[in-house]
């Protein structure tokens, strides 16, 4: 049995389903995201679990008891909110005291308790100031720590990090992922920011309007995106779409407008003349100067439009003849590498068929 | 040179209200300090600062009356005691009703709060002298409190000219003085904070005496020393609508200066009303400043 099951969920503003018919479940122990654009419904979907909102239609279980009825302060599962919510007339020793208070955990247990959430986020020596007195990751781990605290059955983290700079933010990242190990209680994490994702997650579902478009780990969601949504969020993705022409030994070829036939691996039959897109990372793809390279499945000359130069990598958006533009991605260490390319420099891009990825539609 | 001018352009802001408060209110409060040092004149007023025998006629006469007759420390007390009552019940209507406008939709908010200050429209004299028809003897609300006291046997009491009549138009007086701080501080807390409370834990209750109320004590505080304040001092209210037990500090001043005479007393019970009030004025911007301070930062 699941920890957390999602069954059929919707929840509907007017005419406007925030969450339309969401099945999902998370499993003990098991770092969770739900990642999508603003507005896809994913804190929506927290929310609802968390208490403060609660479903038009369908189910949400935890170990197997469904929730409806039971007020958020009922509910043991807990809340990290993106702007940290402490208490401003408290200490940060009096911020995790609160919810031992709450639960009536008897006074003398409760040091012992403090001092333990505050270990865990590393916040020992700090608990006699005020929030005031934190800095904004010292702020998040009193939250967390408050949060943990009673060791709830599940923590619900809506988009934690938004609010900090990018290195404190990598920096949190790795903390979480330890903390989550140490504490073996489920995170359900909710964010906008793919890397983030791919970074924290056991899973991931990504969500677009309402709806959970694919759920799958990290790897098998960059790697393998169901859906051209998938493909366009999570990461940087050239997509081609046209009519199959042809599928020979799971090999499809597509007839890409303005690139010509494209060719890519696929186990799944696919009817010729039914639409088709190919989603290709830039960083399958390889790009040179000069004569024909090694992989000769697909290979396409063009002249570089505008280039991004990124100090670890530059990407490259070659236009080709047809006047369609490619996204290339080269790694600025990568050995052998003679020269950068510049605005207007001929250049030829060549991928083997299983560097891409085939969606239908 | 810039910081010149700047200091030039920052005494002619800031001179003539200086100016003024020196000359009606520094000046005058100086005056009655001097007067309290003073003896009281054959016909009012004051005596001469030198007497016929050459000698100049200062005394603690006055400070020692107020401190060895027992009545005057008695108004005291119970003029205290009065501006206390005022200001709890004052704090028990002002808080759901300042909650009430800090929670309602923004478009309506100006208009409730123009209805709380409404009252300041009309003259004060003439909203105490309308209390004085609510709670006549041949109003509806005494023929209907004495016509329920009638069906259990209990004597018909007048609600008019007693402590009630005073209490009741003192918080009448003072309620908008206590919704106004209390709005402007309710309506800054951030919901997000009572979500976290209830999210771990915290039903309604709890919520609110521990997050809530204690992050509105600053509003509670500026409520409770506008109100406080001037009840203490007021005379017009037990003038007007109190018993003859009514008599409180602010009515004795006013005696001693219009109608008995006595100038340095009526000197010494302004200064010790001065004194009291500021002490109390300071103490609750003390503890305001405290508490609003982690609030402000946060």
């Amino acid at each position: 049995m699941a920890l957390l099951d999602i069954d059929h969920v919707t929840r509907r503003f007017g005419d406007f389903a925030a969450v339309d018919d969401v099945t999902l479940a998370v499993e003990p122990g098991e770092f969770f995201t739900l990642l999508g654009p603003s507005g896809c419904g994913k804190t929506t979907l927290l929310r609802m679990i968390a208490g403060f909102d609660l479903p038009d239609g369908g189910r949400i279980l935890l170990n197997g008891e469904d929730l409806a009825g039971r007020p958020p302060e009922a509910r043991p599962v807990r809340t990290v909110f993106q702007n940290y919510a402490l208490f401003p007339h408290m200490t940060v020793e009096g911020n995790v005291a609160f919810p031992l208070q709450m639960a009536r955990i008897p006074a003398s247990e409760r040091p012992a308790r403090i001092a333990a959430a505050l270990e865990d986020v590393r916040l020992i020596g700090f608990e006699k100031r005020y929030p005031h007195e934190l800095s904004g990751g010292q702020k998040q781990r009193v939250a967390i720590a408050r949060a943990l605290v009673t060791h709830p059955t599940m923590l619900l983290l809506d988009e934690p990090l938004a609010a900090l700079d990018a290195k404190l933010r990598e920096e949190l990242q790795i903390e979480l992922i330890n903390l989550q190990k140490e504490v073996g209680i489920a995170f359900v994490y909710v964010t906008h920011d793919q890397t983030e994702a791919l970074a924290l997650s056991h899973r991931i579902a990504v969500m677009n309007a309402g709806r959970v478009e694919q759920l799958d780990e990290p790897s098998k969601i960059y790697g393998f995106p169901r859906t051209k949504f998938v493909a366009d969020f999570i990461g940087q993705c050239n997509l081609f779409s046209g009519p199959v022409k042809s599928q020979d030994d799971g090999v499809v070829t597509v007839d890409v407008t303005g690139i010509g036939a494209v060719r890519v691996a696929t186990q799944a039959p696919v009817a010729a003349g039914s639409a088709g897109t190919i989603a290709l990372r830039p960083e399958k793809i390889r790009i040179a100067a000069g004569a024909p390279i090694d992989s000769p499945d697909n290979h396409f000359r063009g002249t570089v439009a505008d280039l991004l130069y990124m100090g670890d990598v530059t990407v490259y958006r070659v236009e080709t003849p047809g006047g369609s533009r490619i996204e290339a991605l080269l790694a600025n260490s990568q050995s052998g590498r003679a020269k950068f390319f510049e605005v207007g420099d001929a250049v030829e891009m060549s991928w083997a068929v299983d560097a891409g990825h085939f969606i239908a539609g | 040179m810039a910081k010149r001018s700047e200091r030039v352009a920052k005494w002619i802001v800031s001179g003539p209200p200086l100016l003024y408060l020196l000359v009606f209110f520094a000046i005058p409060a100086l005056i009655m300090v001097v007067a309290s040092f003073r003896s009281p004149g054959e016909f009012g007023g004051l005596a001469p600062l030198v007497d016929e025998a050459g000698k100049l006629d200062v005394n603690l006469d006055s400070y020692a009356r107020f401190v060895t007759e027992t009545v005057y420390l008695r108004v005291f007390v119970k003029s205290a005691w009065y501006a206390a009552m005022t200001t709890l019940i004052c704090l028990a209507l002002a808080y759901p009703l300042a909650t009430l406008i800090a929670k309602s939709p923004r478009k309506y908010r100006d208009l409730l709060l123009l209805l709380v200050i409404l009252p300041f429209w009309s003259n004060f004299l003439i909203r105490v002298y309308a209390w004085m028809i609510i709670l006549g003897p041949n109003a509806a609300l005494a023929r209907a409190v004495n016509g329920a006291l009638a069906l259990i046997g209990v004597e018909p009491v007048p609600l008019l000219f007693s402590a009630f009549a005073v209490l009741v138009c003192l918080v009448y007086v003072h309620l908008p003085f206590m919704v106004l701080p209390l709005y402007a501080n309710l309506e800054k807390h951030d919901q997000a904070l009572l979500d976290a409370a209830q999210d771990l834990g915290a039903n309604g209750w709890q919520r609110f005496w521990r997050i809530t109320f204690p992050l509105s004590l600053p509003g509670v505080y500026a409520g409770a020393a506008l109100v406080f304040i001037p009840a203490l001092g007021i005379f017009a209210i037990p003038d007007i609508l109190g018993g003859p037990n009514d008599t409180l500090i602010g009515n004795l001043i006013k005696q001693q200066f219009l109608e008995t005479r006595d100038w340095p007393f009526g000197s010494v019970l302004s200064i010790v009303l001065t004194v009291a009030a500021l002490a109390l004025a300071g103490m609750a911007a003390w503890v305001g400043r405290r508490g609003a301070g982690s609030i402000a930062r946060a």
